[in-house]
């Protein structure tokens, strides 16, 4: 049966023909078909849905890109030599080309005994789904991108973290984009952390060059109870033609943790949202973020953490550096369901201005229907503090000079947590750059 | 201490098995036939007389109003409405026009001293010191019965009147700002008011006249299936002050009545205006039957250089409250504020908040928020806070915190931030708990009983929102919150 468009939208009805023309000829056909649909009834989200009022993606996808193809050996070498300049010391490495996961870019010698890595694609054609997994994939449900993303699937990664083994090894998650023409790339990658497990997991998105592109991609985990995962995730130098939607499903187990780090340092669109649960009691979570916009640059982080279980803390905190014309938004939504007593949320989105024309749209909420919580918010926008400058400035330091230290203090707070030593070099260095770039 | 006995035993003295103001009164009334059709908007405009362009008007708005779909993202849930079955105007027999109190119907007057009015002009007199009198507009279903100190109010200029008599009397001056600040086409409540509006008041305080007495108007809805659509315009010239307190009662009722307000405020250069509400519509009962529908929409124009608009509510009736007091900074300079106490206890849902757009340059606003949930309610702060391109230095505070009370009830918060200019200072803090242990023991170890330490606890929460009403309401409305929290605290 062709897919049905309810309504007239060129990139919808030429994402309905590519998907007609998609024959991933395995037993995933049923699968992508049923995803398609779902994608196809909802359509692009608009304006007019709630989570996304403020990227309204039927008008910024204009056209649909067709999906990117196999990458030729050009691409695969220009990816190695791309992937050699960017180390993280004794660090295994999984890579995905253009939304499929590639064995001979990866370096999974570094990895312990007690965590297994595979391509996702076998995984999913060779048994179903863990069910931790596959609840934690629900997590984002009604969104229609995680929809057509699972239509599109063209490949990622499965990790799994045996019971009880901690690994001190990060384990990098690359996924590259070859920017050589206009494509589209959709990739899904699991990762599942049995009882006692830990593990570090670095996600990074960048390309080598800069055509259009549409990234649709997902980080799916669930968390065992008395396992930890962090997760670091870097969005950098996408160009201003890149339409980037991240999506991060995490289901927490009982006295658990999870603490993730995302830094977005890019032009174009981008939209990360990570949708979490805790199911357990006593766990924690710890959401850090850093944007670094300028130009015409947009960065939407969407949050939604649901409190299942009771006795649980979650704590986010979100730095936003915009200049030029950049717009950054922050949509962050704590649930607390009927019973989830003792829950304690914080949740604090912090934006200093440097450009004239930057916009910041702020929209925290909460939902809360359990009595015994404590839960707040909060949301600031300004600039740059004078008082703070005249301070630094009547103790001799020049006023470009204080303005950067100042933006580091503000910038590190988040990113201060992170683990992994040359990931937060990487992350700080990378702040000191940015504003030295934009150091008026 | 004094003060937080005098709390408990004003909840001790009140019976809330029984809504205090849940009395019928058997007045004779003159109503339209059930059902809405540009007949019965006709009707209403001939009944009141009005003129040719107010009458086209309302039909306007009526047209569009059949064109649009009620509102369905606010979080409060109700079968749908049966437009169809209402009756859109009510008027006591016998007080077309009354030229003064005594020709009131008796029952009517008595009906006001049950709801505490200080309404016959002698009374206040002899009673009340000259600096705390209010001028009362009183609007019984759908028509305005008397209005006070008229004269005295005409001496310094100022004109406080039904508005159904505005429109004759000052046509001018209701044409020039009606529909300015909420235009017709609005929303789907402020639509339908706009095309079945019945009365409401009107106030214009000329240039440079500080009015010399607070203005009050107590809204009540009697009659069974009667919706209510009363309509405030109140307009603050260059450099004038008034404050204005609104009050409102129903009668309990099995069936849900629908009151769909519409309220403009205009500021002029260097005005201000301070609007108080205590609303305390029939809330239901126990199990959610009956109540009042709340739907209002509320706005003020801050239209010229450093005008000043503040809106203080303390919202504890209504099955549901959709209200969202708003301020336009359009005037350089200018200022708005909104100080907010909303209570649900039983079934009540609240969805209220405020929308401040900043518009002109070194415009500041100022949000407090206290919301109080109990039983099984739910209540929910929205609110905006927006800067426009060129509102440079545009400033806000917000700070909205939730207090829940019983395990079954709901506390949200919803804000929306949006700074258009990165000049803009905006600042926001909410927090939802429940009232601490920690508090409590300590009250209770220095010999407060639970619920004495519970109402000292709870009065202290909002305070900052009390602090902002005048005299006259912070007294009922301490009062109000005491009864509204009975049985759910302690």
């Amino acid at each position: 049966m062709a897919p049905m468009i309810r309504r007239e939208h060129d990139a919808e009805r030429a994402l309905g023909e590519q998907f007609s023309a998609f024959r991933p000829g395995d037993a995933s056909a049923s699968r992508r078909q049923e995803a398609f649909t779902l994608f196809a009834e909802a359509g692009l989200p608009t304006r007019r849905i709630e989570s996304w009022h403020y990227t309204d993606l039927r008008g910024l996808v204009r056209e649909a890109l067709p999906p990117a193809p196999e990458p030729d050996a050009e691409t695969v070498a220009q990816a190695r030599e791309r992937l050699q300049a960017h180390e993280v010391p004794g660090a295994a490495r999984i890579v995905v080309l253009d939304g499929s996961f590639r064995p001979e870019l990866s370096d999974l010698s570094a990895l312990p005994a007690g965590v297994t890595v595979r391509s996702v694609l076998d995984a999913l054609a060779t048994g179903d789904l863990d069910a931790d997994l596959a609840a934690a994939q629900k997590l984002g449900a009604p969104e229609s991108m995680l929809a057509l993303n699972a239509a599109f699937l063209q490949g990622g990664a499965m990790v799994e973290v045996a019971e009880g083994a901690r690994i001190d090894t990060p384990v990098e998650l690359v996924l590259l984009l070859s920017g050589r023409a206009p494509a589209a790339t959709y990739d899904r990658s699991f990762v599942k952390l049995g009882r006692g497990a830990a593990l570090t997991l670095v996600e990074r998105h960048a390309a080598l060059g800069g055509a259009k592109s549409l990234t649709a991609t997902v980080v799916v985990a669930a968390i065992g109870d008395g396992a930890a995962l962090e997760h670091l995730v870097r969005v950098d130098g996408l160009g201003p033609q890149a339409l980037h939607l991240g999506t991060t499903l995490v289901r927490i187990g009982a006295e658990a943790k999870f603490e993730s780090t995302t830094l977005v340092a890019t032009g174009g669109v981008t939209r990360r949202q990570s949708y979490l649960e805790f199911v357990g009691e006593n766990s924690t979570s710890h959401l850090y973020g850093v944007s670094l916009l300028d130009g015409r640059a947009h960065a939407d982080t969407t949050l939604i953490v649901t409190h299942t279980a009771a006795h649980c803390e979650s704590r986010e905190l979100f730095k936003h550096i915009l200049d030029g014309e950049a717009t950054g938004i922050y949509q962050g939504r704590v649930v607390v369901a009927p019973g989830a007593q003792k829950t304690d949320g914080k949740m604090l989105s912090k934006c200093i201005f440097l450009g004239e024309g930057a916009n910041m749209y702020n929209k925290p909420e909460l939902e809360i229907f359990a009595d015994d919580v404590v839960c707040g918010h909060g949301a600031t926008v300004g600039a740059l503090d004078e008082d703070q400058l005249f301070y630094l400035r009547a103790r001799g330091i020049p006023l470009r000079e204080a303005q950067a230290l100042l933006l580091e203090a503000f910038a590190a707070e988040a990113v201060d947590t992170v683990s992994v030593d040359a990931v937060k070099d990487e992350m700080v260095a990378r702040v000191g750059q940015w504003l030295r770039q934009h150091g008026r | 201490m004094a003060a937080v006995q005098e709390t408990v035993d004003q909840v001790k003295s009140i019976d809330v098995s029984e809504y205090k103001y849940g009395f019928v009164s058997d007045i004779e009334s003159e109503k339209a036939p059930k059902g809405l059709n540009e007949d019965i908007v006709r009707f209403i405009s001939a009944k009141k007389n009005e003129p040719e362009w107010l009458t086209e008007w309302r039909l306007e708005a009526f047209r569009r109003w059949q064109t649009m779909e009620s509102p369905d993202w606010s979080r409060v849930k109700h079968p749908p409405i049966d437009y169809q079955d209402l009756h859109y105007f009510s008027a006591p027999k016998g007080t077309s026009g009354p030229k003064s109190l005594d020709e009131v119907d008796p029952e009517l007057l008595r009906t006001y001293e049950k709801l505490g009015i200080p309404l016959r002009e002698q009374e206040i007199l002899a009673g009340v010191e000259p600096s705390s009198r209010v001028a009362v507009d009183a609007v019984f279903d759908s028509v305005s019965v008397a209005t006070t100190f008229k004269a005295e109010l005409a001496k310094s200029g100022v004109i406080f009147c039904p508005i159904s008599e505005a429109v004759h009397s000052h046509p001018e001056l209701v044409k020039k700002y009606l529909g300015s600040v909420v235009p017709v086409t609005d929303n789907y409540y402020a639509t339908l008011n706009s095309a079945v509006f019945s009365d409401g008041s009107f106030v214009y305080i000329p240039p440079g006249v500080r009015c010399p007495m607070e203005l009050s108007t107590y809204f009540r809805i009697n009659d069974t299936k009667t919706g209510q659509f009363e309509r405030t315009l109140i307009i603050a010239d260059k450099g004038s002050y008034v404050s204005y307190l609104e009050g409102c009662t129903a009668p309990m009722r099995d069936e849900n009545q629908l009151h769909a307000a519409v309220v403009e405020l205009v500021a002029l250069e260097d005005a201000e205006i301070k609007y108080s509400t205590v609303q305390n519509w029939y809330p239901g009962d126990a199990e959610g039957r009956g109540g009042i529908y709340n739907f209002v929409t509320k706005r003020g124009d801050c239209r010229e250089a450093r005008a000043k608009i503040s809106w203080t509510q303390v919202e504890t009736g209504s099955a549901i409250t959709w209200k969202y007091p708003s301020c336009i900074l359009r005037g350089d300079d200018s200022r708005g504020e909104f100080y907010s106490i909303a209570i649900s206890n039983g079934m009540q849902q609240v969805d209220s908040g405020t929308k401040m757009v900043h518009l002109g340059k070194n415009t500041t606003s100022r949000i407090i928020s206290k919301g109080i949930a109990a039983g099984r309610s739910d209540n929910t702060y929205r609110g905006l806070v927006s800067a426009h391109r060129k509102a440079t230095n545009a400033r806000n505070f917000t700070n909205c915190d939730s207090l829940l009370i019983g395990e079954l009830c709901g506390a949200h918060t919803v804000p929306y931030i949006e700074a258009k200019t990165a000049t803009a200072v905006f600042e926001h803090e909410a927090t939802t708990s429940k009232i601490s242990e920690d508090q409590l023991f300590y009250c209770r170890q220095r010999g407060l009983s639970g619920e004495e330490a519970t109402a000292l606890i709870v009065n202290g929460f909002v305070r900052d929102v009390l602090q902002q009403l005048p005299m006259e309401f912070a007294v009922e409305a301490q009062k109000l919150i005491a009864i509204s929290l009975e049985g759910s605290v302690g």
